[in-house]
């Protein structure tokens, strides 16, 4: 979208730089979640709206980079890789809650001994 | 004013704004369903970039399994009875100025850059039968250890969720 | 093809013993009657043997009968072509005539020790050693190759060990039986060493291929010097084996075994086994190891038999006296008389071991007193005995009709005529000298023995006459003595079919002009092959020239001549030897002790029988102890100085190091330490141990870094 002179043309022109700006958001939101909650499940959901929005790029990306179907595979691995990680994410936190009696991520810093 | 573009938007503010709610609001329940909502939106998005399969997989992995998954987590791991299930916050100010920093730059570098785009193609037809084309030829060796990695942290998750027997 | 199946006899011949030696060994210690199955199975052996030995010579005398198989393939080499480890059997006349001497003395062997060793705490063990001796010295007489030869010979030594060791209790006898074991160790090097030279050269164990080979001119590192020491190493098996001079010294004390063991062992079969190895390997012996061995041999007739003058032991004086009449086997073949060497096995064999059964029997009646000072006028008690004792005595001083007259005689004939032609009248001086005084101990055995007042009256009146069991081996060992079996001419083995028929003189291979002079082959007489293999024999018909008689005419000329003056001289020493007993110990008409102190010197050197134990003692076994000690010392006082003195230098060394590593290194390390320590109380505060907290520092780390490279970067 190299010429995106005025508003309009940008609002009505739907192209890859509107894909772009909603996956950037939607990483932003991501983080913001995985940084701000105290609930590890919470935290696992902003994780899961971080890697959907990089499933958008891929897709996007592909899309109008004319790249075929490649993109799509890797968003596809992405969503395989996905289930793996929550399915182990969760188990965790079950495990977690069952030595600590609660999920709170905040109270979990045995770490830092 | 065509339908290309009505979707879009629906889609972009459907994702957003439930989004937004799955970070922000207290009750988990909620936010484990605004968070359906937003895979909704990115499914959409798909759709219309032209990754029907995708869009698919998105509905069947994303919403049936790991969102699932994730109220089971929920469930476990509160006491039941407790209908209003809580969520506190933290950090609140600085990942507010962090975040905001880091969404001004993403933004500012998306709208600066000029990007290599392709003379638009219509969207692909037949998308099943590449994917499955490339998946059998190219990209077998990754799905294989895909499979493997899957099988894997299936076993691993069960064997860490397991109650240790003594 | 033979219609007689000689070679599946041979085989449950020879595996007969082994199953003997492993059942009895067995169930030795649950079933007391094994020993029957012991001795039933060798008495198989024997009849099997008789059978072989029968139609082998009767029907198939001039046939070999060879069968092999590969053992290991060593593959196809480029430069050998294709090597193999054959296994094999060989049966010709030598073969089965030795088969029949070790079966029949073996059986009669064990028929004597039933009664002989009657409530031994370990009968049953004692037959099974008998057993594996059968098996291994049967293994000798059929094997076709040197490599088994070489096998089933320690084999022999072996099982020889263990039944001189039989009664291990006894010092004596632990110590015999090791001594047997070294020294013979001695001689099997050498033959290990002379194996090693044949088949790196032949490439083959086997002694045709071997014969086949040097006849064609191969030659052991191309030189016939390596042909001859070959051979003298072979030979050196024989040296140990049969005791024969510089290692004769085991025999003697190798009598500290069983009687009946030295019958078998000491007398008849394994001693003998030397000079079956001779005569196998004869055809490849050079003129100069010929020689040799004509040497050795007369030098270990020589020595032992005036040992044997002056030994007081019953069983001492026969071990001399076997050394003595082994000496004579291996001279014969030196001098070439191969026939008549190997002849005189078999006739030794038999009377040997007749008398060392003989001698067991007095023994046996007397208690176990083995000193003839002891004994006297046992011949009205021993009867049977005696008489046995007096036919063996007279076999072995070479009274005509014995068949010790025959085989005797014509080795000092042989050797006389071996003077004749090329001057070496030692050996025949020595025969006869030899001769003379074995007629002379013999007899002063046999009368000291049966005759006069009994010196010992209260074992004298305990003692009797042995069981049937004892007395029928003797008798029938007495029986083969006597010329018959051998000829109809009482006064010339020549013409007899053992000679005549049976023993061939194989075709000397080695290059003619390394033979001795009387070997070659006149050109107008035809040279024929001697060897046959088993196919063969159907394409032609065995003819009486298949066996080439190496000798020339002249040789045969000479021993026609020699053979009349060897004869009577003969007779005339062992009549004087006889005599001289006689005078000495019968009519006593010179004073053996008197005539002793006479000569004192000599009378001493041959009681401690030349001092070889003293010398060996002191060459060999002192120097082995003096190089140890030296040995001690060197490393006592050199090699552990060296490594004290590295050691000492070493902890100095350590000691400079230690210090370094105080100070220097030690002092860097804390250094850092100290330094990291610091960072770390730093660096600790941003430590929260909250996830988010770290990844609030990622995120804003990520927002620098691409504030950066958007300002600068890109």
């Amino acid at each position: 979208m190299t010429d995106m002179s005025t508003l309009s043309t940008f609002l009505t022109h739907i192209g890859l730089g509107h894909f772009l700006f909603i996956s950037g958001m939607l990483f932003s939101l991501g983080i913001y979640g995985v940084v701000t909650r105290k609930n590890a499940v919470m935290v696992l959901m902003g994780i899961e709206l971080i890697l959907n929005s990089a499933n958008i790029n891929f897709v996007a990306f592909a899309r109008y980079g004319n790249y075929g179907f490649h993109g799509q595979l890797a968003a596809l691995f992405v969503i395989i890789l996905a289930a793996a990680e929550s399915a182990i994410a969760l188990a965790i936190v079950l495990n977690i809650y069952k030595t600590f009696n609660n999920v709170n991520v905040d109270e979990i810093d045995k770490l830092r001994e | 004013m065509d339908l290309y573009l009505i979707l879009f938007y629906f889609f972009a503010i459907i994702t957003l704004v439930s989004a937004f709610f799955v970070v922000t609001t207290r009750n988990v329940i909620y936010a484990a369903f605004n968070l359906m909502l937003t895979l909704f939106g990115v499914a959409g998005f798909y759709v219309l970039l032209g990754a029907d399969f995708i869009a698919i997989v998105q509905l069947i992995v994303y919403v049936g399994g790991i969102l699932i998954l994730l109220i089971f987590g929920v469930m476990l791991t509160n006491k039941i009875t407790d209908t209003d299930i809580k969520s506190g916050f933290l950090n609140r100010v600085p990942g507010l100025l962090i975040v905001g920093t880091f969404a001004g730059i993403l933004i500012g570098t998306l709208l600066k850059s000029t990007w290599r785009i392709a003379a638009p193609l219509p969207p692909p037809v037949a998308g099943l039968v590449g994917i499955g084309n490339l998946l059998m030829t190219e990209y077998t060796l990754i799905f294989e250890i895909l499979g493997a990695v899957l099988l894997i942290a299936l076993i691993g998750a069960a064997s860490i969720a397991r109650k240790q027997s003594n | 093809m033979n219609q007689i199946p000689f070679i599946p006899i041979a085989l449950i011949i020879l595996v007969l013993p082994l199953i003997g030696f492993f059942f009895t060994l067995l169930f030795g210690k649950k079933i007391k009657q094994m020993y029957l199955f012991e001795t039933g199975i060798i008495t198989t052996a024997l009849g099997l043997s008789i059978y072989m030995a029968f139609m082998k010579l009767m029907y198939y005398a001039n046939e070999k009968i060879v069968s092999e198989l590969t053992w290991i393939d060593l593959g196809s080499t480029k430069a050998f072509g294709k090597i193999s480890v054959d296994l094999g059997m060989m049966i010709d006349n030598v073969t089965v005539l030795m088969l029949f001497v070790v079966c029949l003395i073996s059986t009669l062997v064990h028929l004597f020790s039933i009664e002989y060793m009657k409530g031994d705490k370990r009968y049953n063990r004692y037959f099974s050693y008998l057993g594996i001796f059968t098996f291994s010295m049967l293994g000798i007489v059929f094997t076709h190759n040197m490599l088994m030869m070489y096998i089933f010979w320690e084999l022999v030594g072996l099982s020889s060990y263990l039944l001189i060791g039989f009664w291990f209790e006894k010092k004596s006898a632990s110590d015999a039986s090791k001594k047997a074991f070294v020294v013979n160790r001695v001689g099997d090097f050498g033959m290990l060493a002379g194996i090693l030279i044949l088949f790196a050269n032949y490439h083959t164990f086997t002694f045709d291929k071997v014969f086949a080979q040097i006849s064609q001119g191969v030659l052991p590192f191309n030189s016939e010097f390596w042909l001859t020491a070959m051979g003298i190493l072979l030979f050196c098996g024989a040296i140990g084996k049969s005791a024969q001079f510089p290692l004769h010294v085991w025999l003697p004390d190798a009598m500290e075994g069983p009687t009946p063991v030295s019958a078998l062992i000491h007398a008849a079969t394994m001693v003998a086994a030397g000079v079956y190895l001779t005569v196998r390997i004869f055809p490849l012996l050079t003129g100069d190891a010929l020689l040799f061995i004509a040497t050795i041999g007369a030098i270990s007739s020589f020595i032992p038999a005036t040992i044997a003058l002056t030994q007081n032991d019953i069983k001492k004086v026969l071990a001399y006296s076997t050394i003595s009449q082994l000496g004579y086997m291996v001279m014969a073949l030196g001098v070439g008389a191969y026939a008549y060497g190997f002849f005189h096995l078999v006739t030794h064999a038999f009377f040997k071991a007749g008398l060392f059964l003989g001698s067991g029997s007095v023994i046996h009646a007397m208690h176990h007193e083995q000193d003839i000072r002891q004994m006297g006028g046992l011949k009205k008690k021993l009867p049977i005995t005696y008489t046995t004792f007096l036919i063996f005595s007279l076999a072995i001083s070479g009274i005509p009709l014995t068949s010790g007259f025959l085989s005797k005689d014509g080795i000092l004939a042989s050797a006389y005529a071996f003077g004749n032609l090329t001057g070496y009248k030692i050996f025949a001086i020595s025969g006869f000298l030899v001769a003379l005084m074995t007629a002379f101990y013999m007899f002063r055995l046999l009368i000291l023995t049966f005759h006069g007042e009994p010196r010992n009256e209260e074992k004298y009146h305990h003692a009797h006459e042995s069981p049937a069991l004892m007395t029928m081996p003797l008798v029938l060992l007495a029986i083969l003595s006597i010329f018959a079996f051998y000829t109809i001419n009482p006064l010339s083995a020549q013409t007899g079919w053992v000679l005549k028929d049976w023993l061939k003189t194989p075709a000397s291979v080695v290059p003619e002009h390394a033979r001795y002079s009387f070997m070659v082959q006149k050109h107008d007489e035809k040279p024929e092959a001697a060897v046959k293999h088993e196919e063969a024999v159907a394409e032609k018909p065995a003819a009486e020239s298949e066996h080439t008689i190496i000798h020339s005419e002249e040789y045969t000329e000479a021993l026609h001549h020699a053979h009349y003056p060897a004869m009577f001289l003969s007779l005339a020493v062992a009549g004087l030897g006889i005599l001289f007993a006689f005078i000495m110990y019968f009519w006593r008409k010179i004073n053996a002790d008197k005539l002793a102190d006479s000569v004192k010197p000599l009378y001493k050197f041959s009681l401690n029988k030349w001092y070889f134990d003293e010398f060996y003692d002191f060459a060999f076994v002192n120097g082995t102890l003096l190089l140890s000690r030296f040995l001690a010392w060197f490393d006592s006082t050199i090699v552990d100085g060296i490594v004290n003195g590295s050691a000492v230098v070493t902890r100095q060394l350590s000691k400079l190091s230690g210090l370094f590593d105080t100070y220097v290194v030690d002092g860097l390390v804390n250094l850092s330490a100290t330094l990291s320590g610091l960072l770390g109380i730093f660096t600790r505060k941003f430590q929260t141990g909250k996830v988010q907290t770290y990844i609030i520092m990622v995120v804003f780390s990520l927002v620098a870094l691409l504030f950066i490279l958007m300002n600068y970067g890109i």
